[in-house]
């Protein structure tokens, strides 16, 4: 325990991201099973214990230091784990740190009664860094700037494996990851996921931006503008996953017993939906209903047949990375792509169609074929090299993706807010809005948007100061200003909505331009915008 | 008879002295001032007449120029230097005894005496042994006027030898690199280098330019700090594998550009709080105060044993708490414009 905490203290005064990578690696080298595994987990998604809670340590500390003394002291220190392990009184023997392994049985053991017995005799083996790691070991969240992907980045650094290959295993093991550190450090067969439905990590792509490439070497795809899922099936279990690794079955349970054979296939979900009228011989393929539809059925942990019969659900597949236990990512896409079309007629068409591939005779016939696409389920293009292999991440020269040109429009700034972090001294979240009629006949602004992205810092700085110099209202964080500022902001479209006064929202609005010239009568109105609407 | 102790008043800008007409660390201008040591938030300039140890008229003199005349330039400054263990006599009958502090050089604790009643005004202190200035005494009294800056009972400092080998370890591990300390100027930076010193590192250690001056005092009056450089007359290849002391202000500063990829350290009680490292983007902190810490500051109460304590400045809800938990008479004053310069 002693060396996981002093690992903690370092990673809690480090501020290089190369610097905690080396500090986690060498920690994962020099420490035993299982410890490092249960450390490994602790960093990356958490540990739960369900009888250790925060009121628990509250409780705990209320026993043995005066309670006026306690809160004095919290409030100081500003954490509840931090001022018990400083108040804890020190035991009059020297320290008998248990290991981490230890550690993790003891606090697995404890039940909501017995915690009030046992945590105190773990307490007292340890120093007041000691306790300090135990107590975020045990109350979950560490909150020590380290992310789950830093923390798998540094074990593959640690061992000299990739992190994909990481991730890809990672979903399907526990901590303390045994497996994983007999694959990775002492050199076993890799553990074996073939019967299970485990997550694989994605193949991403780059933005295109100056790049022309050679339709000879690439074919096109549109890129559809849905969730990116992962359908798996493995040991007659199918789970879906999203673009993150966060398992989604439960969202969508209509495609979790359509899948009749072991794969594992990646797809666009997309719910159905009339508006657009395309017919699937059309060129842009049709029958998907706008990202809008999409996000009535994200996040819900239970769905209703109401919800199943108006807006169900698809997989609109793009490749394929494992068919019937066969692993298929080292092929080239073109011989991934025929066994994947070759699979459509095993699967039903209420829950599946193949993402088409767009014909252009050369590169400029393909940029003509997407300025054309105004079809709101449309983000863009793909561009896939036909050689490549499905690998994880994102790797140059394989994948590209184009997106449509964005939506422009004048907005004026409203409102700014205080941003988080390194920004949290400047007004650094803008409210713009449009005029709901003719500016020089009294017409008002209408919030149509929020946007905390698309300038530089010396721009963020000006910005900054302009908000100060013109605010005619303060509500707590957020100042209104006097409506003086032109920003012309860029969006990928503009749906209705409820929520908002226009009755319109934007989708990844940012600014695109500010107009320090532009008078703010010329701003667009709210009509401009919503004759963008594709819904 | 007159009530008890009624000789003697706190107000929010100092404790007066009432039938002598002087003052305990007042922190405006006053005719006649009686200054425990130089924080600034202690010794002010502009008093017509001080009284303070010869180690603290001196710091005084270096800081405010107070050897002369006052802030307005008028009225002739009279500085009247107090020997520890010395008692000077003060009108109406009052009797001043100046005995160590062991808070920084110079530093002391102010007994007064009138009508039989004993009061003592602690300034700051601390219990630790300090190689820059001798260790506070028990001065027995009737009421004791102490600080509470780390009145807190998360405060405890560790031994100093365990914060100087962290230092000097990875000043080891990081050869290419210079380890950045930050420390007030008055007292912090001097303990520190006297207890590099002491840990076996006779290196030449670096100094930022505002440090120069109260380093030479220190010598001054005694206190040997060894090879002592100044880092605007180096180059970074010089400062290399080296300990470097600026004031905390200047850590994150764009100085700091100029040393050989700083590693940056921060010696101060505060420093027991990861959250108040982390806002000073302390990489390496190092709990050092010259301040009681918790443990220090009950004790001393015990050990004084007075009839009623008086607390300052600092966290004094916790340490009247104690009291009250301890049945020990006590109160707070409410004094203004003490702030933790010297932390
Ligand atoms: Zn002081
Ligand atoms: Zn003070």
């Amino acid at each position: 325990m002693e060396e996981f905490a002093a690992l903690i203290d370092a990673l809690v005064y480090t501020r290089s991201r190369n610097e905690k990578l080396r500090l986690i690696a060498e920690y994962l080298r020099a420490t035993p099973d299982p410890d490092r595994g249960w450390a490994l987990a602790a960093l990356s998604d958490g540990l739960d214990f369900p009888a250790v809670k925060s009121s628990t340590i509250r409780n705990l500390l209320k026993d043995r230091v005066d309670p006026v003394l306690w809160s004095l002291s919290r409030d100081f220190v500003g954490d509840t784990a931090e001022t018990a392990s400083l108040l804890w009184p020190a035991p009059d023997h020297p320290p008998s740190p248990p290991s981490v392994g230890e550690t993790v049985e003891l606090l697995e053991a404890m039940n909501r009664k017995s915690v009030f017995v046992e945590l105190p005799k773990l307490l007292d083996r340890l120093d007041p860094s000691g306790r300090y790691a135990l107590l975020k070991l045990a109350t979950g969240g560490m909150r020590i700037g380290v992310s789950s992907r830093l923390a798998k980045t540094a074990f593959a650094q640690a061992f000299d494996v990739s992190v994909e290959e990481v991730e890809e295993y990672w979903h399907g093991l526990a901590p303390p990851f045994a497996e994983l550190f007999a694959w990775a450090a002492d050199g076993q067969a890799p553990p074996d996921m073939a019967n299970l439905p485990t997550f694989r990590p994605f193949m991403l792509a780059h933005p295109l931006e100056e790049t022309v490439v050679d339709l000879s070497d690439y074919v096109a795809e549109w890129k559809w503008d849905g969730i990116r899922v992962q359908l798996v099936r493995a040991g007659d279990e199918t789970k879906l996953f999203s673009r993150s690794g966060d398992d989604i079955s439960a969202t969508f349970p209509e495609l979790l017993d359509v899948l009749p054979f072991p794969a594992v296939l990646d797809g666009e979900l997309l719910v159905r939906g009339s508006h657009q009228g395309g017919e699937a011989n059309d060129v842009t393929q049709g029958g998907a209903a706008s990202f809008n539809a999409l996000q009535q059925r994200l996040g819900r942990k239970t769905v209703s047949k109401k919800m199943l019969a108006e807006a169900p659900a698809f997989v609109r597949l793009y490749d394929a990375l494992l068919i019937d236990g066969e692993d298929l990512r080292a092929l080239p896409w073109t011989e991934r792509r025929q066994r994947l079309e070759a699979l459509m007629s095993r699967l039903p068409d209420t829950h599946f169609d193949l993402s088409r591939v767009v014909e252009a005779r050369d590169f400029d016939h393909l940029a003509q074929i997407r300025e054309g696409s105004r079809d709101d389920a449309i983000e863009g293009l793909m561009l896939k090299r036909k050689d490549s292999p499905y690998i994880a991440g994102r790797r140059v020269g394989y994948w590209y993706k184009w997106k449509r040109d964005p939506l422009l429009v004048d907005c004026v700034l409203m409102y700014a807010q205080r941003g988080s972090g390194k920004r949290s001294s400047f007004y650094s979240d803008y409210t713009f809005g449009c005029w709901d009629g003719d500016p020089d006949k009294g017409a008002e602004l209408l919030p149509v948007g929020k946007a905390y992205s698309g300038f530089t810092d010396e721009e963020l700085k000006k910005l900054d100061r302009h908000v100060r110099q013109n605010t005619v209202n303060r509500f707590g964080p957020v100042r209104e200003t006097d409506k003086s500022l032109v920003f012309e902001v860029a969006f990928d479209s503009v749906h209705e909505s409820k929520r908002h006064k226009s009755g319109l929202a934007m989708r990844f609005p940012r600014i695109h331009r500010i107009r320090w010239d532009k008078p703010v009568h010329e701003a667009d109105r709210v009509e401009a915008l919503r004759a963008l609407v594709r819904d | 008879m007159p009530a008890p102790f009624s000789w003697i008043r706190p107000e929010p800008w100092g404790i007066h002295v009432v039938p002598a007409d002087a003052w305990v660390d007042p922190s405006r201008p006053v005719e006649r001032a009686l200054v425990t040591h130089g924080h600034a938030d202690h010794a002010r300039g502009g008093h017509g007449q001080t009284v303070a140890t010869p180690e603290t008229l001196a710091i005084m003199e270096l800081r405010y120029r107070t050897g002369t005349q006052d802030e307005a330039g008028d009225i002739p400054h009279k500085a009247v230097p107090v020997e520890y263990g010395e008692t000077i006599k003060l009108p109406g009958d009052v009797q001043a005894t100046y005995f160590p502090a062991g808070h920084v050089l110079g530093s002391a604790q102010i007994l007064l005496e009138h009508a039989g009643e004993r009061i003592v005004c602690t300034g700051d202190y601390k219990r630790r042994a300090d190689p820059t200035c001798p260790p506070f005494q028990i001065v027995p009294c009737d009421i004791f006027i102490t600080e509470a800056t780390f009145g807190l009972p998360l405060f405890t400092h560790p031994p100093i030898a365990e914060e100087m080998a962290k230092l000097l370890d990875r000043l080891a591990a990081h050869p290419d690199r210079c380890v950045l300390v930050g420390a007030y100027a008055l007292g912090k930076a001097q303990r520190v280098i006297a207890e590099l010193r002491a840990a076996g590192h006779h290196d030449p250690i670096y100094l930022h330019g505002a440090m120069e001056k109260m380093c030479r005092l220190y010598e001054e009056h005694g206190v040997d700090l060894g090879e002592l450089r100044l880092v605007s007359d180096h180059t970074k290849d010089d400062m290399r594998g080296s300990v470097v002391i600026s004031p905390p202000g200047a850590l994150n500063d764009r100085w700091s550009r100029r040393l050989p990829d700083p590693i940056t350290a921060m010696a101060s009680g505060w420093m027991r709080v990861r959250q108040r490292a982390r806002q000073r983007n302390v990489e390496l902190p190092l709990v050092i105060s010259d301040h009681a810490d918790w443990g220090e500051l009950t004790r001393t109460i015990e050990e004084v044993d007075p009839v009623e304590t008086w607390i300052t400045h600092g966290r004094e809800d916790a340490l009247l708490r104690w009291c009250q938990l301890h049945q020990r008479r006590a109160r707070a004053l409410a004094m203004v414009g003490y702030e933790d310069e010297d932390d």
